[in-house]
């Protein structure tokens, strides 16, 4: 894609994308042909458009609607600084705000629902050649076998036999920590402090590794 | 009826793909199916040479697939078994010569009159894997018992499973039982253990296999040796046959019996 025309960015319940200046009708086929490119991965999403200062009458936006509507793509919002533009989204029933429909009608006077951190999950066996990297905690059910690697900002944890190479904190967070049912790593990061496990010796045990006093340290895994 | 395509492959050179795509071959033709083994191994073809039939290949799978020559030209008959075919590869070209696509509509020519096609993958993971496993309905992963075989192994299980080829079978070839008593080895429970997928069967190392092929004649059709005996196995499997893994114990001699009898053996 020609990231001076559209630019993709994910958001909460869907994807944001921004249309930069320039020929309208350009920019509209640049991003059908960004999503026919890639249809795999928007079939299904919710688009916001975020189109700038651009002036676009009902029928534009319309257009563009069904097109995407063809595609599996349902659009919802169109942000824009231009009143035009708001008064044709809100005509065609589109939003005109980020996130309008995820405030909750009435907001409770005391707040105990908890957002948690982003994490994600993979049930299977992470096999050599595989990698997972992502900017907050990983949780694998199952095995990481020697060869994969998983690069998390966050927390990992392996409800398995962890063999490969982690590393947790990959972004400086030395309170990272990483849990395996067997905690085996062919290499083990924390924060930028690097460890291998030593041979195991008995039954195996589930084990934390954290860092204490800049070293990287394993205790067993229980409530304690 | 319409011929089931299993390619053979490994990821690590040097593991004994090509020596089990003949033994394979060689058993399930021997119970009577008719089969064709493909070399898909462009450049460094093997297959011929362990099947006994290099000097009478006029076209391979390089001139089938440009044309030049009809593909049952191409298919070398036994010299042991009736409908055992052989598709030789082309010495003279490399893996570029054939794409994935070529892989599929040969394979779907020859499918009307087979019951199995058995490919020989190359090593590796690039272009010559890729035309082997294009055509697969099955494939059979085979590892040493070594650690740096089942790694490779591993890795290929992973792309076999993202090209969405199913999850393939495992084979370990060369596993010497009286190592893995002395613990110098990896038992087959710990390949398993690693790799996580069905076990189609167990090889165990035999010289008689370096001199068979050497001769030319697949080890399958020695009705004595333990290997032969495990590629029998294998083809019985294949067929659906529930046929339980061999006693790798049996035929290692008094000695080896009587210590793991007696305990430790050191």
């Amino acid at each position: 894609m020609e990231a001076e025309k559209i630019e993709v960015k994910g958001i909460k319940n869907g994807l944001l994308i921004e249309i930069k200046p320039g020929n309208w009708q350009d920019r509209e086929e640049s991003l059908l042909t960004y999503i026919d490119q890639n249809l795999e991965f928007f079939k299904g999403a919710k688009l916001v458009l975020d189109v700038g200062e651009r002036e676009l009458k009902p029928p534009m936006l319309s257009s563009l609607r069904n097109a995407l509507s063809d595609r599996e793509i349902k659009l919802k919002a169109v942000l824009s600084t231009s009143r035009t533009t708001e008064r044709a989204s809100q005509d065609l029933g589109l939003e005109i705000k980020l996130d309008q429909s995820s405030h909750l009608p009435v907001q409770p006077s005391i707040n105990t629902q908890l957002e948690g951190d982003e994490a994600v999950f993979l049930k299977r066996t992470l096999r050599s050649g595989h990698k997972v990297k992502f900017p907050g905690h990983i949780v694998v059910l199952g095995d990481v076998n020697p060869g994969a690697e998983l690069v998390a900002g966050g927390d990992i944890i392996v409800w398995g036999r962890l063999r490969g190479v982690v590393h947790a904190g990959a972004g400086g967070d030395t309170d990272a920590v990483v849990c395996a049912l067997d905690l085996s790593p062919t290499q083990l990061r924390i924060a930028d402090k690097i460890s291998v496990s030593p041979p195991r010796k008995g039954k195996t045990r589930p084990e934390i590794a954290y860092l204490e006093n800049g070293q990287v340290s394993a205790r067993e895994w229980n409530r304690d | 009826m319409s011929a089931k395509v299993i390619t053979i492959t490994s990821g690590k050179g040097g593991v004994g793909k090509t020596t089990a795509t003949a033994n394979i071959g060689a058993a399930l033709a021997s119970s009577g199916q008719r089969v064709a083994c493909i070399d898909a191994d462009i450049g460094l073809r093997n297959l011929d040479v362990v099947m006994g039939l290099e000097n009478r290949i006029v076209y391979d799978l390089v001139d089938a697939v440009e044309g030049r020559c009809r593909l049952n030209q191409a298919m070398i008959k036994d010299k042991h078994i009736p409908e055992l075919y052989l598709i030789p590869s082309a010495q003279t070209r490399d893996k570029t010569a054939v794409s994935p696509s070529d892989m599929i509509r040969l394979c779907d020519e020859l499918k009307l009159d087979l019951d199995w096609i058995l490919i020989d993958s190359p090593a590796g993971i690039e272009r010559g894997f890729k035309n082997a496993i294009a055509p697969a309905d099955q494939v059979i992963v085979i590892t040493n018992p070594e650690i740096s075989a089942v790694r490779d192994a591993d890795r290929i299980i992973g792309i076999v499973e993202a090209e969405e080829k199913g999850t393939p079978r495992l084979l370990i070839n060369r596993l010497n039982p009286e190592m893995v008593r002395q613990n110098n080895m990896l038992s087959a429970d710990d390949v398993v253990d690693l790799l996580a997928i069905h076990l189609l069967g167990i090889v165990p190392e035999d010289k008689n296999v370096i001199i068979s092929t050497n001769k030319g004649t697949p080890i399958a059709l020695d009705g004595k040796s333990p290997a032969g005996q495990a590629y029998r196995n294998i083809a019985r499997r294949i067929m659906g046959e529930e046929v339980p893994l061999m006693d790798l114990e049996k035929g290692s001699g008094i000695f080896s019996r009587l210590s793991s009898v007696f305990g430790s053996g050191e």
